[in-house]
């Protein structure tokens, strides 16, 4: 293509018309589930709302609100200070702390909440030592707070959940904090007031980019809100359904949560659309060195979440899985399992890459055609975000129904025609589970590649077409290359996700099929837990070295944008190679 | 490194893990294909077991929720032989939902009594549990109990019990509408609300524990837990909760214990009906049964065949006469009064 001669307007032919195709196959594949969901919704839920409207609902909406209220507060205040201070601060451990302090991303909401029932029950060792240190018998005259409330709900998600805040909003402090802050500091302000009055507006895009995917997570949460007494509307969404056989009702309540949530994203938008934060003054912050108790007080700050979201639950897994390996050995499926939750996780991310560039490819060829072309093709990369906020059961359930009405086809107009039957092809089948990982995670895909195109120019294609680069060569030659971090820390984001999910690979796999996360729950909830040790501490490890990968690529961040001083303002790749977006966004 | 490149990498190793996993051994003659709500531990010894007398191959799919589902969804084309659920809710579920087929078997009846099947073979019970009392052996001396002195105040501030929504319990209500009607019941469950030391949730086996950790002194579980937690399966921690307790069999005021079974069906398009029967039979010889009593701690359905030594140790069962059906009927009413008495909030 590039040998053809560069054209005189702007080509408006058959690629972009293909790429849009493709973006709307891509909506497509996310929406035939929802669609299912919907015609699920559509079925008879006789008697189900009178009751959830008047004994179901509001309480599930209170506890809903508060437990998001709650974590959202906390991650937002300990994602974005955490970023500040160890952007803004230099202080003993800090290169160590700052990619540590991502750590928790590799953690199962459900193993938390498992392993802090053992170590602060009254029987586990916090509360047997303090007893004994203050001479105290009965646990009753103790007064520990029990973890299973609402309190230690909140506090819980918030200590795992706050890495998406401090991911997306280091990423934003690291690039852009620099110019405007050495201007609020030439004019008299101090770090912590530069913090609260430049800081945070600027990075107001991450902060909520970071927090929205938080409280999805919190939202769909059935593992740990479930254990610890929480009834929040995914749990009343469960009960409507296996307790009192509506799947219908289920449904509905499943698409009414999922109304709100749109909502709220499409509200944000709005509120956000007339503020223009890509043109912050690049440029890198210099630490301020920190001494004294200062410094020790950071050091402590910085080292709390990473104790309490990481280290001390891998601890205890530890030691549990210590004890079981004594006692019986490394069982021989565990290797199955963490070879099908490997591969599986490889190829999911693999083909959720894949079909969100298709959109993103729509989105980029869309903005050169001006705003209502934006809009019409934003619709569909918001479409194909949808997944995200789908509890998963539901969202296994809505997928089942197309893929068995397909199989089910085939074999019927085969039979009919050849005689032979081909069974299930795709439903029960690694595909659905791959089918299921991909309209879940696309959202994180789409959102970290959106954010990285944003921050090239529109002039960088023009140029490229006077090049003679267009449609293919330019996507090839000039985006995905430019791309490639944003598309990186994504698949990391989404590598780890897929070997958490738990509910909907229960529902979807194939028969002799496990993965360390079905391993893990057909143990706990046998109630044998320490066999359970192993698969859990198995998920942290595996998740574990791909979060050190994002953190070696933010720390890579931090290397490159060294010429942007001297070319602030004219170059425009210090801020695409410097914005790593090692930051995870959602696509709404 | 490339895009490309790493693209390339990336899906040669899933291939390869995923090529490495599908083995062309799966191609033995007979097999048949279970699903299962029931943990693939508790059952996995049955199963070698049947594989090891009758050569036919089992393929295991341990669900939790939407087993009905999953199957109903795949139609004709299932492949599901048979279907097997703890909580007789989940049991009845398949029948309503159409999923499965009649079985006429000789075996079969003669093994299960009548109250524990369907008459038309549409659902089997295998094993049952009780509803029963872990009471504090330190904190309390009790020789008999009944269902309905868990709402007498006296024990305010004492009681630990699951979420009132978990099948377990919802099951143990509806047994209770079934007897005492809907009034009656939800005067009870308001009154247990009102006792418990802490939020109704976690499992079976918190209750022990937390009686062990001083939070409570009563609560109600599952029996076979106590022979779980007892015999050091569950490890070395858990034989302390369940020495921690004593286990009393409670009744209704009229009646007896609420017992909950685990059972199985055939699918209706099962592509191996024959083998499914047959694995269905194996489950209640003697030798299963014995199996179902050691490994699980679960009261076996077949006469003659003897509970684990810990489970006799509770006293003799004394089951409720209330219909299994009626049980099921209640359900959704055993769980609305939950919902309506805010049991979980």
């Amino acid at each position: 293509m590039s040998s053809r001669p560069p054209p005189r307007q702007m080509p408006r032919g058959a690629p972009e018309r293909g790429w849009r195709l493709a973006g709307m196959a891509v909506a497509l594949i996310v929406l035939a589930p929802i669609l299912a969901i919907v015609a699920v919704a559509s079925g008879a839920a006789e008697g189900v709302w009178p009751h959830l409207v008047a004994y179901v609902l509001p309480e599930a909406i209170r506890q809903t609100a508060i437990l998001v209220a709650g974590v959202g507060i906390l991650v937002v205040t300990m994602g974005t200070g955490l970023a500040w201070l160890v952007v803004a601060y230099d202080f003993p451990g800090r290169r160590l702390l700052e990619w540590a302090l991502l750590l928790p991303l590799a953690m199962p909401t459900y193993i938390v909440a498992y392993a802090y029932l053992d170590i602060l029950h009254p029987v586990g060792p916090v509360q047997s030592l303090l007893r004994a240190a203050l001479g105290i018998t009965s646990p009753r005259d103790l007064g520990f707070p029990d973890v299973r409330s609402m309190g230690g709900c909140i506090l819980l998600l918030s200590f795992v959940l706050y890495p998406y805040v401090y991911a997306s909003v280091r990423a934003t402090f690291l690039v852009q904090a620099g110019g405007v802050v050495e201007a609020s500091h030439s004019l008299g302000a101090g770090r912590f007031r530069t913090f609260l009055s430049i800081a945070v507006p600027l990075a107001r895009p991450a902060i909520v980019a970071g927090t929205t995917l938080a409280l999805l997570e919190t939202l769909n949460d059935i593992g740990a809100s479930e254990f610890l007494g929480v009834r929040t509307l995914t749990v009343s969404i469960y009960t409507t359904w296996i307790n009192r056989g509506s799947l219908a009702g289920a449904a509905q309540i499943a698409l009414f949560m999922l109304a709100v949530v749109m909502t709220l994203v499409v509200v944000e938008r709005i509120a956000r659309r007339h503020a223009d934060y890509a043109d912050a003054e690049p440029g890198r912050l210099k630490p301020k060195r920190l001494q004294g108790w200062a410094a020790v007080t950071a050091t402590a700050m910085a080292a709390l979440p990473v104790l309490v979201g990481f280290l001390i639950p891998v601890l205890h897994l530890c030691n549990e899985a210590y004890r079981r390996l004594r006692f019986a050995g490394f069982s021989h499926n565990l290797v199955d399992a963490i070879r099908n939750t490997a591969s599986l996780a490889v190829v999911a991310t693999v083909v959720t890459l894949v079909l969100a560039t298709a959109i993103i490819v729509a989105l980029r060829l869309a903005a050169q055609r001006g705003p209502r072309e934006v809009r019409r093709v934003g619709m569909l990369a918001r479409l194909a975000s949808l997944g995200y906020a789908v509890p998963g059961t539901v969202l296994a359930i809505g997928l089942m129904v197309p893929l068995a009405t397909i199989d089910n086809a085939i074999d019927a107009a085969l039979r009919a025609s050849l005689g032979l039957s081909t069974g299930l092809i795709f439903s029960g089948t690694v595909f659905a589970l791959i089918y299921a990982y991909a309209m879940r995670f696309l959202a994180l895909a789409i959102g970290g590649m959106e954010a990285g195109l944003a921050k090239m120019p529109l002039t960088l294609d023009d140029a490229a077409r006077t090049l003679g680069a267009y449609s293919g060569g330019l996507i090839r030659r000039i985006h995905l290359p430019l791309l490639w971090p944003a598309m990186a820390s994504a698949a990391i984001l989404i590598f780890v996700d897929c070997m958490k999910e738990l509910p909907a690979t229960l529902l979807l796999r194939p028969l002799d099929f496990e993965t360390l996360a079905t391993q893990l729950y057909a143990e706990a909830s046998r109630g044998t837990y320490e066999d359970g040790a192993v698969a859990a501490l198995l998920i942290v490890l595996v998740g574990f070295l791909p979060v050190v990968g994002l953190a070696r690529l933010s720390r890579h961040g931090f290397v490159r944008p060294r010429r942007s001083s001297s070319r602030r303002g004219s170059g425009t790749d210090s801020e695409i190679d410097g914005d790593l977006t090692a930051g995870p966004q959602p696509g709404f | 490194m490339s895009i490309n490149r790493i693209v390339r990498i990336a899906c040669l190793a899933g291939i390869a893990g995923f090529s490495a996993g599908v083995s062309p051994a799966a191609l033995a003659a007979e097999e048949v294909t279970l699903y299962t709500t029931r943990e693939p531990g508790l059952i996995k010894p049955l199963l070698d077991a049947f594989t090891e007398k009758s050569g036919v191959q089992v393929k295991t799919l341990f669900v939790k929720d939407g087993l009905a589902e999953r199957v109903a969804t795949e139609g004709a084309n299932s492949p599901a032989d048979v279907l097997m659920t703890v909580d007789f809710g989940n049991l009845i579920d398949l029948v309503d939902k159409g999923v499965v087929q009649p079985v006429k078997s000789d075996a079969l009846n003669a093994a299960i009594p009548a109250n524990l099947r369907d008459a038309d073979g549409r659902w089997f019970a295998l094993s049952t549990r009780a509803r029963v009392l872990y009471a504090s052996k330190d904190r309390t001396d009790l020789k008999s109990f009944t269902y309905e002195d868990l709402a007498d105040p006296k024990w305010k501030g004492k009681v630990c019990i699951r979420a009132g929504q978990h099948p377990y319990n919802t099951a143990l209500i509806a047994n209770m509408i079934a007897k005492d009607g809907a009034a009656k019941t939800e005067e009870w469950l308001k009154g247990v609300k009102a006792n418990l030391a802490r939020k109704a949730g976690g499992g079976d086996r918190d209750v022990a524990r937390d009686i062990l950790g001083g939070i409570c002194d009563v609560g109600l579980a599952n029996s076979y837990y106590v022979g779980l937690m007892r015999s050091g399966a569950g490890g070395p921690d858990q034989v302390k909760w369940g020495e921690a307790i004593n286990v009393i069999l409670p009744t209704f005021e009229k009646g007896g214990t609420h017992v909950n079974v685990s059972g199985a069906a055939v699918a209706k398009n099962a592509p191996h009906a024959a083998n499914a029967v047959k694995l269905l039979e194996f489950l209640v010889s003697d030798e299963a049964q014995e199996l179902y009593a050691k490994a699980n701690f679960e009261y076996p359905v077949k006469a003659g065949v003897k509970a684990d030594p810990i489970i006799a140790s509770f006293g003799e069962l004394k089951i409720d006469p209330a219909e299994l059906t009626a049980i099921g009927k209640n359900r959704k009413a055993a769980s609305e009064l939950a919902d309506k008495v805010g049991f979980d909030n």
